[in-house]
C-alpha cells in the first residue's frame, strides 16, 4: 500500500478529484495547508504599510491505493496540477503498514477504494 | 426668518377664516390662543426631527462596533460586542445621574449645578423638565456614548475589561459634560472676548475628546505585542475583516445624518437640509483624498484607508457643518482624507493606533475645529462670531475679526486637549496602578474573547464542531455502532 501526499494549487483539485473517481478511486482526503517553497511568499499592504506573508495557502491531497496504483494516480496529479509555473507543488509517495476500515473493522488493501461495494446514498 | 414669515402667513390666513365664519368669537383671545398652539406645534415638530436624529446618533455605536471588530483579529471579536454594550450602559447611566446636570444645568463658566438625576418637572437651568427636556438630554447622551466608543480605539487586543467600567463613569459624569458645558452649556467657551467657539455638532467637543481620551489611554497602555520588533521598527497586524469595516464605516456615515443635521435642533428653514448636503460632501472628498494619498504612497488602494478617509472627512466637516457653504465642504473633507493617511502612517511608528483613531478622530477633529475659523460663512456664521479668514482675504470681512475667531477656534482645541487630557491621564493611571489596565501576556495571546468572556468570537475557528448525535435511542451517533474487533489482514501484503 501506498500513500500519496500532494501539494498542488486549489483550483488542480476539482479535475484530479473528477478523474481520479472516473478511474475507480473515490477515496480521498484533502486539507488546507499552508507552505513555502521555490515560490515566495505574498507582499500584502496594510494601511499604507508592507507585510510579508511567508507562506502561501496549498491544498495537500492525500490518497492511499494499491501499490499497482500508484502510478496512475500520480499521473492523473501530475496531468491537471502541472502549469508549469514555480508554485505547482509537490508529490511524496509513502509506504503504508496497515489500513482497518472503522465501521466494519476489516483490514488490508479490499478496504482502501469504495469502488467494490455498491455506493451509499449520502 | 422663513418660519417666522410663515408663521405670520398662517396667523393671517386663520385669522381671516375665524373672521369669516366666526366674526363674534374672533376676538384677541383666540388669536392668541392660535398662535400659542403653532408654536407649542413648531416644538413638537423639532423635536420630532430631534427623535430621529438621537436613533441615528445611537446607530452610530453599531458603526464603532464593526470598525474595531473589523480592525481587530478574529481572537479579539467578541470582546468589541461586549465593549460597545457595557460602556453604552454605564455612560447612560452616568450621564442621567451626573453628567447631564454638569454638561447642560446652567451654572458657571465651569460646570452646571442643576439636573442631576434628571427627572421630570425638576428645574434645570432655572426652567422645569418636560419632554422637551428630556428629548434634547437624551439626544446629547447619544453624543457623550460616542465620544466614549472613540476612546477604546486605541486600546483594542490588550486592555482589562474592569478599565473600560471604571473609566466609562468618569467619563460620562464629568470628561464629556465639562467640554460639552464649555462650548454648548453656557460655558466658558461661548464667550470668549464676546465671540463664541462655533462647533456646530462637536468636532472637538465630541471627536477631539474622545480622541484625546484614547491618547491617554494609549500613553499608559503600550502597543499590543509583537508589534514593534526589536529594532522598533512598526510590524503590521491585520485586521480580520475588511468588510466588518466597510459596514461599520457605512453605519457611522449615515449615522452622522443625524449627528450634524439633527444639532438644528429643529426643522427652522430647513437648515439640517443644508448641513447634511455639506456632511455628504466632506464624506465624499475625504475617501477621495485618503484614497489619493495611500496610492501616492504605498501605489495601492487600501480598503482600510478609504474607510478612515470617510470617517476623517466627516468628522472635519461636524464642526462646520452648520456655517460653511457647500464649496467649502468638499475642501474641508479633501484635506482631513489627506491628513489621516500621513498621519496614521506617523503616529504608527511610535504609537499602536489599530483603527488610526488619534489621526481620523483627533487630528482631523483639530482640522475640522479651525477650519470653521477659515471658512464659515458670512450668511451662517453663529450670532457674535465673527465669519472665517476666507472672506477677510476674498471678500470685505474685517481682517482682524476673522482671525480672532481663528484664535477662539484654536483656544477650544486648546481646551479641550488640556481638560481632557488631564482628567483622562489621571483617571487611567488610578485604573493602572489599583486593578490593571492592560491584560497579562498570556490572556493577550490567548485573545480577549476566551480570556476576559470565557467564550470566542467565532467559535468554529477555535473549536472543532463535531456532527451532533442526536442522543435518542436507536438512532446512529457517536459510539453508537457495534464494536468490531479489527480482523487480521486479509490481502498479502505486498511490501
Amino acid at each position: 500500500m501506498k500513500k500519496i501526499e500532494a501539494f498542488i494549487r486549489h483550483e488542480a483539485f476539482e479535475p484530479i478529484r473528477t478523474e481520479l473517481l472516473d478511474k475507480g478511486f473515490p477515496s480521498l482526503s484533502i486539507l488546507e495547508a499552508k507552505g513555502s517553497g521555490r515560490q515566495k511568499g505574498v507582499v500584502e499592504r496594510y494601511r499604507g504599510s508592507t507585510l510579508t506573508v511567508n507562506v502561501r495557502p496549498k491544498l495537500k491531497l492525500e490518497v492511499v491505493v494499491e501499490d499497482k496504483d500508484k502510478g496512475l494516480v500520480v499521473e492523473t496529479i501530475l496531468k491537471h496540477a502541472r502549469t508549469g509555473e514555480v508554485g505547482d507543488g509537490k508529490i511524496f509517495v509513502l509506504p503504508v503498514e496497515e489500513a482497518v476500515r472503522i465501521r466494519t473493522g476489516e483490514g488490508g488493501e479490499t478496504v482502501l477504494q469504495a469502488h467494490e461495494e455498491p455506493e451509499i446514498p449520502a | 426668518m422663513r418660519k417666522k414669515m410663515g408663521l405670520a402667513a398662517i396667523l393671517a390666513i386663520v385669522a381671516a377664516l375665524a373672521a369669516l365664519v366666526l366674526p363674534a368669537v374672533a376676538s384677541a383671545a383666540s388669536l392668541g390662543e392660535v398662535a400659542g398652539s403653532l408654536e407649542e406645534k413648531a416644538i413638537e415638530l423639532n423635536m420630532t426631527w430631534v427623535a430621529v436624529a438621537t436613533a441615528l446618533v445611537f446607530l452610530m455605536q453599531a458603526g464603532f462596533m464593526f470598525l474595531e471588530i473589523g480592525f481587530s483579529r478574529q481572537k479579539n471579536a467578541g470582546t468589541g460586542v461586549a465593549k460597545i454594550l457595557v460602556n453604552l450602559a454605564i455612560c447612560t447611566l452616568a450621564w442621567w445621574a451626573v453628567g447631564y446636570g454638569i454638561a447642560e444645568g446652567g451654572g458657571n463658566d465651569f460646570f452646571g449645578d442643576s439636573g442631576f438625576f434628571f427627572h421630570f418637572n425638576q428645574s434645570v437651568a432655572g426652567e422645569a423638565v418636560n419632554g422637551e427636556t428630556a428629548m434634547l438630554m437624551l439626544y446629547g447622551l447619544a453624543f457623550c456614548a460616542v465620544s466614549l466608543a472613540i476612546v477604546w480605539g486605541t486600546t483594542l487586543e490588550r486592555i482589562k475589561f474592569g478599565a473600560y467600567v471604571i473609566y466609562a463613569i468618569v467619563f460620562g459624569a464629568v470628561i464629556y459634560p465639562l467640554v460639552a458645558h464649555a462650548v454648548w452649556g453656557g460655558g466658558l467657551l461661548g464667550d470668549i472676548g464676546g465671540k463664541p467657539v462655533m462647533d456646530f455638532a462637536g468636532s472637538s467637543v465630541v471627536h477631539l475628546t474622545g480622541a484625546v481620551g484614547a491618547l491617554s489611554a494609549l500613553l499608559l497602555l503600550g502597543p499590543r505585542k509583537g508589534k514593534y520588533d526589536a529594532a522598533g521598527k512598526p510590524r503590521v497586524i491585520p485586521g480580520h475583516s475588511m468588510p466588518l469595516v466597510g459596514l461599520g464605516v457605512i453605519i457611522l456615515w449615515i449615522g452622522w445624518f443625524g449627528f450634524n443635521g439633527g444639532s438644528t435642533f429643529g426643522t427652522e428653514g430647513v437648515l439640517f437640509g443644508e448641513v447634511m448636503l455639506n456632511t455628504q460632501l466632506a464624506a465624499a472628498a475625504g475617501v477621495i483624498g485618503a484614497s489619493l494619498a495611500v496610492y501616492m504612497k504605498s501605489r495601492s488602494l487600501d480598503v482600510g484607508m478609504a474607510g478612515n478617509g470617510a470617517i476623517a472627512g466627516l468628522v472635519a466637516i461636524t464642526a462646520p457643518s452648520g456655517f460653511v457653504e457647500y464649496w467649502a465642504a468638499p475642501i474641508i473633507g479633501l484635506f482631513a482624507g489627506l491628513i489621516v493617511v500621513y498621519a496614521v502612517l506617523a503616529i504608527d511608528k511610535l504609537l499602536d493606533d489599530p483603527v488610526g483613531a488619534l489621526s481620523a478622530h483627533g487630528l482631523a477633529g483639530i482640522w475640522g475645529t479651525l477650519s470653521v475659523g477659515i471658512f464659515a460663512s458670512s450668511r451662517l456664521v453663529a450670532e457674535g462670531a465673527a465669519p472665517g479668514v476666507w472672506y477677510s482675504i476674498f471678500g470685505d470681512e474685517p481682517f482682524s475679526a476673522t482671525l480672532g475667531q481663528l484664535g477662539v477656534q484654536g483656544l477650544a482645541v486648546l481646551f479641550t486637549f488640556v481638560v481632557v487630557f488631564a482628567i483622562s491621564i489621571a483617571t487611567f493611571a488610578i485604573i493602572r496602578s489599583t486593578i490593571g489596565l492592560r491584560v497579562s501576556d498570556e490572556e493577550e495571546e490567548a485573545g480577549l474573547d476566551i480570556s476576559s468572556h470565557g467564550m470566542y468570537g467565532y467559535p468554529e475557528q477555535f473549536i472543532p464542531q463535531p456532527e451532533y448525535s442526536t442522543g435518542l435511542p436507536g438512532t446512529a451517533g457517536f459510539g453508537d455502532g457495534v464494536p468490531v474487533a479489527a480482523t487480521p489482514m486479509t490481502a498479502t501484503e505486498t511490501r
